[in-house]
């Protein structure tokens, strides 16, 4: 097969929304909330031929329905992509794995990301966040996506994975290869693949002479219900999916969250007047910003909210969409900092809720937290360009910022 | 106000932990972060609005609060 020389092919413009979606649509990438209120007020599933053939539940039932079924949904391709090439041992337990693989994978990814396993990283990441505004405070600007909300994830997982902090380049080039590039251009994934392969397999074997007390020695000495420890490849895919699954995400809700209240200044000021209500505040712009949307593909024929759904397809699980249906939510277009019931899905549903979400609550609040005590007054610059990443993980990726 | 009993379904619980985030006296997490009730699941006199405020933020709808 030749390989496509542009790094990002064009697909055609969308013209029809309900039968011809394109989550990769500049459009889409740029403002998609019209969008799904069009779908969602057409259908509860859409369709789009596009991507080999992919379905999209739009309402908040029809997303929950999908995610709480593994009979006729598998997690087995987690990315709507250009091509469905065959499946490799390279996956990444338990974000790829369905029933009943994926709880023994779970579980041992669990016990670190508990609330209380977490807390204990605050303090180092109150530290981290005042570093990087130590930077550029006396600026009086910056591009907070560049050089504030990037660097808090990737400077935190760096710290629980015991790598070196200055490897973050590395893992942002590696991320943005798989999670946008890699949508239609199967080279520049598996190349991305490859590399962080190797460099993890170069961590597993430093630790093999000398252990270490971080997360790669965890997973390195964890044992499968049955007493088998893992094998190399499962412990450099699970590390493959913290990295790609804890950066690009909390990034994106971080980087959502500042460009919120920079645009929103009456938020802003509630904010700093009353940081209790921050706690609350960060599950609203959670459910309002939901940064990431997942996927399944479809395995048996079934029906989702009285529509058919056929195998051969991929579905696009956004939860974003679901968090913006108002049948669920009242106001849900409408960010409402003290949101009294608020059963958002931005950490998906089902056995597939993100691993990482009480690690990311923390990094946003403590992000938000201090980033309001140094700088609580801020607007976008007028004169720069606010960009938004494309596909599956949706933030900020350039937020140029004037305090 | 009658006597509340909170439950939360431990097939349900995935873990999202905002009952423990809302009501940290009604509910516990296991070594794994999933959710349980504190002891026999009896709400104290005082913690009502706490039990119905996690039950309405539970994403799994895996709480159940009754009256005795």
């Amino acid at each position: 097969m030749s390989e496509d020389a542009s790094p990002l092919p064009q697909h055609p413009p969308v013209t029809d929304w309900i039968n011809d979606f394109d989550h990769t649509d500049p459009k889409w990438t740029a403002n998609p909330f019209p969008i799904w209120d069009e779908m969602r007020s057409t259908s509860p599933v859409v369709h789009t031929n596009r991507f080999l053939g992919c379905y999209m539940p739009t309402t908040y039932e029809a997303v929950r329905a999908i995610a709480n079924d593994t009979e006729h949904f598998s997690s087995r391709r987690v990315l709507v992509r250009d091509e469905r090439p065959e499946i490799k041992n390279n996956a990444a337990p338990p974000i790829t794995s369905d029933p009943p693989v994926h709880k023994p994978a779970k579980q041992l990814l669990l016990p670190p990301f508990t609330p209380a396993a977490v807390a204990k990283l605050e303090p180092r990441m109150r530290a981290i966040c005042n570093e990087l505004i130590d930077e550029f405070i006396n600026d009086g600007r910056c591009d907070a996506a560049a050089r504030y909300t990037k660097h808090v994830p990737v400077r935190t997982i760096a710290h629980m994975l015991g790598i070196p902090e200055k490897d973050g380049d590395l893992f942002i080039k590696w991320i943005h290869a798989i999670l946008e590039l890699g949508i239609k251009n199967e080279s520049a994934l598996l190349q991305a693949v490859e590399e962080m392969t190797d460099y993890f397999s170069a961590e597993i074997e430093k630790r093999k002479t000398k252990p270490t007390d971080d997360l790669i020695s965890y997973l390195m000495n964890a044992k499968l219900p049955n007493g088998a420890p893992l094998e190399d490849s499962h412990v450099t895919g699970s590390l493959r999916l913290l990295l790609i699954a804890g950066i690009d995400t909390t990034w994106s809700a971080i980087g959502a969250s500042l460009w919120h209240l920079a645009t929103t200044p009456d938020d802003c000021r509630r904010l700093v007047a009353e940081p209790s209500l921050l706690p609350i505040a960060i599950e609203e712009l959670l459910r309002a910003y939901s940064p990431v949307t997942m996927a399944r593909e479809v395995m048996k024929e079934t029906v989702v909210s009285g529509c058919p759904v056929k195998p051969g397809n991929m579905v696009l699980l956004s939860f974003p969409t679901a968090n913006r249906d108002p049948a669920v939510f009242p106001d849900a277009d409408k960010v409402v900092l003290d949101r009294k019931e608020n059963r958002h899905a931005a950490f998906g549903l089902g056995i597939h809720r993100c691993v990482g979400s009480n690690l990311a609550r923390m990094e946003m609040t403590v992000a938000i937290e201090e980033w309001l005590k140094r700088i609580p007054e801020f607007r976008l610059d007028p004169d720069g360009e606010v960009t938004w990443s494309q596909g599956t993980v949706r933030g900020p990726r350039q937020l140029p910022m004037l305090f | 106000m009658p006597q509340l009993k909170i439950h939360v379904d431990p097939v349900k619980c995935q873990g999202h932990a905002r009952c423990k985030a809302l009501a940290p006296e009604l509910f516990e997490l296991d070594a794994y972060g999933n959710a349980h009730e504190s002891g026999e699941g009896v709400v104290p006199p005082g913690l009502e609005d706490k039990a119905y405020l996690a039950r309405a933020n539970c994403p799994e709808f895996a709480i159940e609060v009754t009256e005795e």
